[in-house]
């Protein structure tokens, strides 16, 4: 049997999640796959087109419906079951939206879920990693059973476009729930890349002292056009917004540049970024561990070395 | 009564440093610090502030585990759950199987609410809270960092990749809890005396119809791939340097 593999695209009505191409690049790395993307929307048109180009994919399906304006996953999960019959596999990114429905849908389904997928072997083997990363589990499915899985983001490089797939309307007629309701999300808004594909990434520690010491990272950032992260420490310690929390129990990145600034480098901190291509540390500490994983390591005052690095760009 | 369960699980403590076992087919257990699940800990705080505002009557602790898990349980009776139920189960229990054993408990218990962690710190799963909320059909609201109740429903915010996302569900409804909704109280000396006397009964999931099926074969355990150790740059000027002829600037 030939693997069929559903993908539930992750948008915000009007464009799809890049998280949704690194679904489409994992998928195409089982051979002979049959890909499709379901799109839940109000309006799905916008959202479909983006997903149709995406290269490998053979198939579109859309699933119009008022109750779909926001990716609620009790809301969201019977309609994918609906529609998911035919496919032997399931994949949603492993981002806080896919992570709060493909568990779900799992759960309709009676169908075990391999989180954080991380490479696939085959139909039935897979990798991921446990542990906060600090060993990696090789996982094998029943060929006859459905399966489920979170595509581990920071593991895939997004799939191209130049695809031209069919794009069709599902007619889902589930009674869905009314018990779960949507009030309303803030997200500080800010011009810089999203953290969690930026090509590149700032991220500041305890050491930048205040959130007025984050703002020699944001101007840096700018010229950089890089997303700017914190650590758990600078989080918990109020200098920056919890959504810009980068490792184990903030966001795994795996950006091409990730420089740490006043990082020590917890264990859970490394976690988030031991993907990242080149990593740079720049602490006064130089016994700090973080200098234990950088691929460029500079001992210094950071306050005078980030304007210097400015500077000199 | 109303009633809050909180699910808890005996994992690796997060302060051990993980070895994978040489012969590939686990980790390294022998010996090692237990402890209740971080986010399980935080799950009972929250069930027991609750109750403590006047919320809820009565907390209780479940878990699904081999014996030695008793020892959590006692943990959570001496943070102040007031009684703890043990469903003695060894070997692998995925996440289908645990919600399957809690769902029978909340037949058994009926309560208001059932707070959960979001993931174990050791297969990383994160499933069980959304698993069983499919199950019981009802809702979920995952990654909490705030929940404020009324009598019927749930105020939840969430931590989402784009920031904070508030939801109302009805209640009941599953919660898994997220680093910053609180941080948990320490245990004292006192409280663990009296936890030796606070009920704790044995379940065991045949007795609730529960069949331990295992889905996924865990078929091999690596250590990770190191990362090489780099150089050292002397400041700003070799370090823009180096990174531009990596053609990174």
């Amino acid at each position: 049997m030939s693997a069929k593999i559903l993908i539930v695209a992750e948008h915000d009505g009007q464009k799809l999640n890049l998280s949704t191409a690194k679904c489409v690049a994992c998928a195409r790395t089982l051979a002979g796959a049959e890909i499709a993307i379901v799109v839940c929307a109000v309006d799905a048109a916008a959202v479909a087109a983006q997903a149709a180009q995406l290269a490998g994919v053979t198939r579109v399906i859309t699933i119009e419906n008022p109750a779909n304006a926001h990716a609620l996953a009790a809301v969201l999960a019977p309609q994918i079951v609906a529609v998911a019959g035919p496919y032997t596999h399931l994949f949603g990114p492993s981002t806080t939206f896919g992570k709060d429905l493909m568990a779900r849908i799992a759960g309709l389904l009676e169908a075990p879920q391999i989180s954080d997928l991380m490479a696939i072997e085959s139909a039935t083997r897979f990798r991921r990693p446990i542990f906060a990363g600090n060993a990696i589990l090789t996982v094998e499915s029943a060929a006859d059973a459905k399966l489920v899985a979170t595509v581990r983001m920071a593991s895939f490089e997004a799939a191209g476009g130049g695809g031209a797939a069919a794009i069709e309307k599902a007619n889902v007629a589930v009674t869905l729930p009314t018990h779960t309701r949507f009030v309303s999300v803030s997200a500080a808004k800010n011009d810089r890349p999203d953290l969690a594909t930026a090509a590149k990434v700032i991220s500041g520690g305890r050491a930048l002292g205040s959130a007025e010491g984050f703002k020699i990272l944001y101007s840096l950032a700018a010229k950089l056009n890089a997303a700017v992260g914190a650590s758990r420490a600078a989080v918990d310690a109020g200098y920056a917004p919890n959504e810009m929390q980068v490792g184990q129990t903030g966001k795994i990145i795996a950006p091409e540049l990730y420089v740490a600034v006043g990082i020590s480098g917890a264990i859970q901190h490394l976690t988030g970024i031991k993907d990242a291509r080149t990593i740079v540390a720049i602490n006064k500490d130089g016994e700090a561990p973080i200098f234990e994983v950088a691929d460029f390591g500079l001992v210094g005052d950071l306050f005078q070395v980030i304007p210097e690095i400015e500077r000199l760009l | 009564m109303k009633r809050i369960l909180v699910g808890i699980k005996r994992v690796v403590d997060y302060n051990v440093r993980i070895r994978v076992r040489p012969d590939n087919t686990g980790v390294v257990t022998d010996g090692v610090k237990m402890s209740v699940n971080p986010f399980d800990e935080i799950a009972l705080e929250e069930a027991l502030r609750i109750k403590e505002r006047g919320g809820a009557e009565e907390v209780i602790v479940a878990t699904i585990g081999p014996a030695d898990t008793q020892q959590q349980l006692r943990t959570a009776l001496a943070m102040g759950a007031d009684r703890a139920l043990h469903v003695q189960a060894d070997g692998v229990i995925e996440p289908l199987v645990a919600a399957r054993a809690l769902l029978k408990l909340i037949e058994k218990e009926q309560p208001l609410l059932v707070i959960l962690g979001k993931q174990a710190i050791d297969d990383d799963n994160g499933q069980t809270g959304q698993v069983l909320a499919a199950l019981w059909n009802r809702p979920q609201a995952t990654y909490a960092s705030k929940l404020e109740l009324t009598d019927s429903t749930a105020r939840v915010t969430r931590e989402v990749d784009a920031g904070l996302e508030t939801l109302e569900v009805d209640l009941p409804a599953v919660i898994t809890t997220d680093l910053r909704l609180n941080e948990p109280r320490y245990v004292k000396l006192p409280d663990i005396m009296k936890a030796k006397k606070k009920p704790l009964e044995t379940l065991t999931l045949a007795a609730l119809g529960v069949e331990q099926r295992q889905q996924l074969k865990l078929a091999r355990f690596e250590p990770p791939p190191q990362r090489q150790k780099g150089i050292r740059v002397k400041d700003a000027a070799e370090l823009v340097e180096a990174l531009k002829k990596k053609g990174l600037l």
